[in-house]
């Protein structure tokens, strides 16, 4: 082996050089997209061809707070759709995951290749047909209706993610418990939600990003009667304050960002429902 | 075998199967019935292919749609494979060691949370006329106004669309081929570099095969959401052409019921299209990585 050098070859260095010149690029242009939104969230006048604002203004915060901004009641709708369809998702999708992960059965495949299937199949096609008949049943323009069809691009990664983690989960851990005189809640309670708790978190984290972005379902089901954030700043966007639109789009994401920051830990790359970011 | 064995699985895939079968398989059924002209509501109970023939042949629909399906075609693919390539050499580039990797790797995937509403938004910010990079080029002297500056965003060659997906896509898959790298630790690299190869056949045939199949999988999720996306054709795109989305969006709202029937076709038809690629593509790239 050849003795280490303290100081490594010009080559060596001009490669690491570039390594960095490449990393802090992508990084640049990965990041201008969002660094645009606070320049645009704070100016006023911003007048080509400055570069930065000369006016800094805090008018587009203001009129999001004040009182005639549709920015509270559309959080609160986002919000209240968000939660909805992530226990509603969790719930509905928990004994699925357990059938898939744990046990083999005939027609699994079949019923795999359908709950994925809406990953594949755009939105729009499957909303429009709801439309007709979710007018019909008086689900069009409320919560109830746009939360429902929500569920639909939501099950797929809620399903992946915790029939992931059943299949490595071993189901008389259970069996110990009962015969050792526990209750079926309180076996769950205490045996199987620890266990699958990590999945839980990654299939929640999903179930309320892909809610709470989602523009062209809530817009076909509400109707125009159910604000969300996506709608308002869909609506707001194609005005011409470029202010506002930034400063509610900081709004909108800030959630996202941070509940993705709280759960990273939980989340790896080569879980299923990764796929969901792609669905944003 | 007691009635809870027997019925234990159907019961446990009940809830789900009903949300599918109920919301996204109904939905499907009543729209295709809805685009072969089965409209109770006014009146219209016969099955026909009219709004189909309408959509391909007929003078009023047929360039708005072929132009359409043209650009859709073009601003998915492009989309697609850009943000494959680009994300393997992103992910290589932070797969070694450096310092400052963890805050790169973090930075990477900010924008992975971030809805493609407010994707296509910041394209917007950045490449319009007036937009950050049109300034910044104002003060290097390149360009005198606005109008200098190329049309990039709201383009008839759905360059922006583009931009804003590869944008949004790259550190998607980036973050998949990450992983399998990471799983893959170098010993095989080692391995291949012991016997000689070089670093181009490193890639080539040790780390390439490896990781295919996770930028084919990620690629896949990648076509099908930007071939029936919604919001990012409608904010950085132009009149004409529309991608089939937009344009299936507009006649499904239009106040003219009959319009319905048309939208309703063309989003069947974009359903169509998306499953049949899908499929050529999973068989295509099964086939590839079976020979590699």
């Amino acid at each position: 082996m050849a003795p280490v050098s303290s100081r490594p070859s010009i080559s060596k260095r001009l490669a690491r050089a570039l390594h960095y010149c490449a990393v802090a690029l992508l990084i640049f242009l990965l990041l201008t997209p969002l660094i645009a939104f606070f320049f645009n969230a704070f100016s006023f006048r911003w007048f080509y061809p400055q570069l930065f604002p000369k006016e800094i203004s805090l008018r587009a915060w203001e009129s999001i707070v004040a009182a005639n901004s549709k920015v509270p009641e559309a959080l609160l709708n986002s919000t209240i759709l968000a939660v909805g369809v992530t226990f509603s998702s969790v719930i509905i999708g928990l004994p699925a995951a357990r059938a898939l992960g744990l046990y083999s059965f005939r027609g699994k495949r079949v019923v795999e290749f359908l709950i994925i299937s809406p990953t594949i199949v755009p939105g729009i096609a499957v909303a429009m047909g709801l439309n007709i008949n979710f007018i019909r049943w008086g689900l069009s323009g409320n919560l109830l209706g746009v939360g429902l069809v929500h569920l639909v691009p939501v099950m797929p990664y809620v399903v992946l993610t915790l029939s992931g983690v059943f299949s490595n989960y071993n189901p008389e851990y259970e069996q110990q418990a009962r015969s050792l005189g526990a209750g079926m809640l309180a076996t769950f309670w205490h045996v199987t939600l620890p266990a699958i708790f990590p999945g839980i978190v990654v299939a929640s984290l999903f179930a309320y990003l892909i809610s709470w972005s989602q523009y062209i379902l809530t817009f076909l089901i509400g109707a125009g009667q159910v604000i969300t954030m996506p709608v308002l700043l869909f609506s707001t966007a194609s005005g011409s304050n470029n202010a506002l639109t930034a400063a509610m789009s900081l709004v909108f994401v800030a959630p996202s960002i941070l509940i993705l920051i709280l759960t990273a830990r939980y989340l790896s790359g080569k879980s299923s429902a990764i796929g969901g970011f792609g669905q944003l | 075998m007691g009635f809870w064995e027997r019925w234990r699985i159907p019961i446990m895939l009940a809830p789900t199967m009903a949300v599918i079968i109920l919301l996204f398989i109904g939905g499907l059924s009543y729209g295709t019935l809805v685009s072969l002209g089965w409209q109770p509501i006014i009146g219209r109970t016969e099955i026909s292919l009219e709004a189909y023939q309408n959509i391909i042949f007929s003078e009023q629909y047929a360039s708005v749609f072929w132009q359409g399906l043209l650009l859709t075609i073009w601003v998915s693919f492009a989309s697609t494979f850009l943000s494959a390539v680009l994300a393997l050499a992103t992910a290589l580039l932070l797969r070694r060691s450096f310092f400052g990797k963890r805050l790169a790797t973090f930075l990477y995937q900010l924008n992975l949370p971030v809805p493609h509403v407010v994707a296509a938004i910041g394209i917007l910010f950045l490449f319009s006329q007036s937009g950050l990079i049109s300034r910044t080029g104002a003060q290097l002297g390149v360009f005198g106004f606005p109008s200098d500056f190329p049309v990039v965003v709201r383009d008839k060659y759905g360059i922006g669309i583009i931009l804003s997906f590869v944008w949004k896509e790259v550190p998607f898959v980036g973050v998949i081929v990450l992983a399998v790298l990471q799983s893959l630790g170098v010993d095989y690299e080692d391995l291949a570099r012991s016997l000689g190869a070089n670093r181009w056949q490193r890639f080539r045939y040790v780390i390439l095969p490896l990781v295919m199949p996770g930028v084919l999988s990620g690629s896949i999720l990648v076509f099908a959401f930007t071939f029936g996306s919604f919001e990012v054709p409608a904010i950085l795109g132009v009149r004409f052409p529309r991608t089939l989305t937009v344009t299936a969006v507009r006649f499904f709202r239009d106040p003219d019921l009959n319009a319905r029937t048309e939208g309703m076709a063309i989003s069947i038809i974009i359903s169509i299209i998306v499953f049949f690629l899908v499929l050529g593509y999973m068989w295509l790239s099964r086939r590839t990585i079976r020979k590699d």
